[in-house]
């Protein structure tokens, strides 16, 4: 009987498998670089990151119950939009525009759950339909690309903590002596660790969390069990919704400014479900975690920060780029070649 | 408000398998409907009801019709293909890069290709074939990408490719005919051949399929083959109706191309699902699309109501059954 460490590790494989493929690939990547292991080459990739993540971990959620969410770029998009509208002015219209972006990211994803659970749709179509009209929303609010964010949070939330004490005078400027232990962390990679601690793994914990996995194990079991099947969607895409807003939200911050840009929301969906892939989850549900599929949109982004050290070809790059996607999930799948009985295949 | 109940109510006398096709059918008209009293009020013309302005639109509809009816063949079986953007730009590439007799052949040869690839991965290494099919697409756009340099290829299409796509026979566009033929090989392949009955049977219980002696693996990649095969027909068509080939050619076909399956009454995890509802799935997204155009709907707006038609036509009749244990 195995013990319980090494039980844990084979269920966890393949989160354990990305998180070190991660660092493998980032370390490789800060040994070659000139300005390698630096405050200033961590803050850029924590930027470069910060949206992918989150919309990875908002197509986690309905993938764990077996579902999929193709508007998750599109609401990201329409959130990034919104945003480059409200995100300025006196602090308390700013901490206003914040309040209402994410609002309303968290409202579009409800929206896609209460059409998935009462409009009984599958989840992939639905949200291929409402992904359009997130888009057509975001081309209402901003026709052209544009907007405008407050120039000291674009600063103070894509810099290090030091700089963010700054902006805002805090602790002395960033200078106080016990805050120099964490001065060089970005911000955006504390916003993305509270995010993962604050909202996901409580949620996880929650009967809904729990739930959720069960759906995507055996929904008809779920059912029988008494579980709340109906709430548990609808939150799985109201968070989903939520996460896909913090994306928008950040992108429009990072940018300063909003972009109705359908073929960039068309690439965040589709990497999203790369992510998440590679992240460990199951596509089948069930299996799987919103903080694999961080980790997931890390290695996606460092493969190509990788590119850039090693001036590969640029031409090459989208060619490099498929075969290491195409080969990390035939890797994964080498594993059924091991099934003897075919029936064990079909699930 | 069961099927059940409407029909014995008499509401709708229809059965349920033909309610999707009659409900978009009525759309269709309903959008030509539409259309004309706006061209009417605006123009005083009704040209929509032109037969050369319906042939146009079917003239454009066909390439679309063409990548969704091999993408029906993928649906009914449960999977999905997103390789299909790059699929047929490739194929639209290479047959230009080619040009000559060989244009043709070798523009199809990469569209099988690429689809055995797609049928090799799920069926074989039973990776989703959503994901699967994803990397497939990215690997595509890399090859295309270093094969073009990245700039758009100066290449031409051949006169066959132009006469497919532009040129018209008796006054019928050619395009149309390739189209129509291609819908009577695969509603007779589906109603007819056992191939097109093991479809439905995978897309219903792969494992009961199995159990019954379908050869699941190749039936899974020769409708993959079968997709592939159709997108590169599209793709060479395409490059001839626009004289050549271009980066992003294909990028406007995946998603409309499953909506029209969808909107045709084919479920989306398969084994239920009719050709002719496909056929009007993607007259209805043609129409729609033309219809926004004339009355110069803002993107915004086109993107709204697109949503709004797709989730209304499968409220109307593309709803689950309740989760009963």
């Amino acid at each position: 009987m195995p013990s319980d460490l090494s039980l844990r590790i084979r269920q966890n494989a393949p989160f354990i498998g990305a998180i070190a493929l991660f660092a493998v690939f980032y370390v490789f990547y800060n040994m070659f670089h000139p300005k390698g292991f630096s405050t200033q080459v961590l803050v850029q990739n924590s930027n470069e990151v910060f949206s992918l993540a989150l919309v990875a971990m908002a197509q986690t959620v309905p993938v764990l119950m077996g579902g999929l969410d193709l508007s998750v770029g599109a609401v990201m998009t329409m959130v990034n939009c919104l945003a480059s509208n409200l995100v300025s002015g006196t602090p308390l219209q700013i901490v206003f525009g914040i309040v209402v972006s994410l609002l309303a990211g968290t409202a579009f994803g409800f929206l896609n759950g209460v059409i998935v659970v009462y409009g009984r749709i599958q989840s992939i179509i639905a949200t291929l339909a409402t992904g359009a009209i997130a888009i057509g929303i975001a081309l209402l609010l901003r026709e052209k690309p544009g907007g405008d964010v407050d120039a000291d949070l674009n600063w103070a939330l894509t810099n290090s903590v030091v700089d963010f004490c700054e902006t805002y005078g805090l602790f002395e400027d960033g200078k106080a002596a016990w805050l120099q232990p964490v001065a060089w962390i970005p911000v955006p990679l504390i916003l993305l660790v509270l995010i993962a601690l604050l909202v996901w793994v409580p949620f996880r914990r929650t009967v809904t969390g729990r739930t959720i996995y069960a759906i995507g194990s055996s929904e008809g079991a779920a059912y029988m069990s008494g579980l709340p099947i109906a709430r548990a969607k609808i939150a799985a895409f109201t968070l989903s919704g939520f996460f896909a807003g913090c994306a928008g939200l950040f992108l429009a911050i990072q940018t300063s400014s909003g972009n109705a840009d359908i073929p960039q929301a068309g690439a965040y969906t589709l990497n999203s479900i790369a992510a998440v892939v590679i992240g460990g989850t199951s596509l089948l549900g069930g299996v799987g975690t919103a903080i694999g599929s961080i980790f997931g949109a890390m290695i996606l982004r460092v493969i190509s920060f990788n590119f850039r050290i090693f001036e590969i070809d640029p031409l090459l790059q989208p060619l490099f780029e498929g075969v290491i996607l195409l080969g990390a999930v035939c890797i994964g799948a080498l594993g059924i070649l091991r099934i003897k009985n075919r029936l064990e295949l079909f699930r | 408000m069961s099927d059940a109940s409407l029909s014995t109510r008499g509401v709708l006398r229809v059965k349920p398998e033909n309610r999707p096709l009659l409900i978009s059918g009525l759309f269709v008209l309903a959008i030509l409907a539409v259309g004309s009293a706006y061209t009417l009020a605006t123009q005083g013309s009704m040209p929509l009801l032109t037969p050369n302005y319906l042939l146009l639109q079917l003239q454009i509809g066909a390439f679309l019709g063409i990548v969704a009816a091999g993408m029906m063949l993928v649906i009914l079986i449960g999977h999905i293909d997103l390789s299909v953007p790059w699929t047929l730009t490739a194929a639209a590439m290479m047959a230009t890069a080619v040009g000559g007799p060989a244009a043709i052949p070798v523009g199809l040869g990469i569209g099988l290709l690429v689809g055995i690839m797609n049928g090799l991965g799920v069926a074989y290494l039973r990776i989703p074939s959503m994901i699967f099919t994803l990397g497939v697409n990215a690997v595509m756009r890399g090859l295309m990408v270093y094969h073009t340099g990245g700039f758009a290829p100066q290449t031409a299409a051949t006169d066959t490719m132009r006469f497919l796509a532009s040129d018209h026979v008796l006054g019928v566009p050619v395009a149309i005919l390739v189209w129509v033929a291609l819908s009577v090989v695969v509603a007779l392949m589906l109603k007819r051949t056992s191939f097109g009955r093991a479809l439905y049977a995978i897309g219903n219980r792969e494992a009961a399929a199995y159990l019954a002696g379908i050869p699941t693996r190749q039936v899974i990649i020769i409708a993959f083959a079968l997709c592939g095969l159709c997108a590169g027909l599209a793709g060479v068509l395409l490059a001839g109706y626009s004289t050549k080939a271009y980066q992003g050619m294909g990028d406007a076909y995946v998603l409309p191309a499953i909506a029209a399956v969808v909107i045709g009454g084919t479920h989306i995890l398969g084994g239920r699902g009719r050709y002719l509802g496909t056929l009007i799935g993607v007259i209805l997204i043609v129409l729609l699309n033309s219809v926004l155009s004339i009355m110069q709907m803002p993107e915004a707006g086109r993107q709204i109501i697109y949503g709004c038609v797709i989730i209304g036509m499968l409220l109307a009749y593309g709803r689950n059954a309740r989760v009963h244990g």
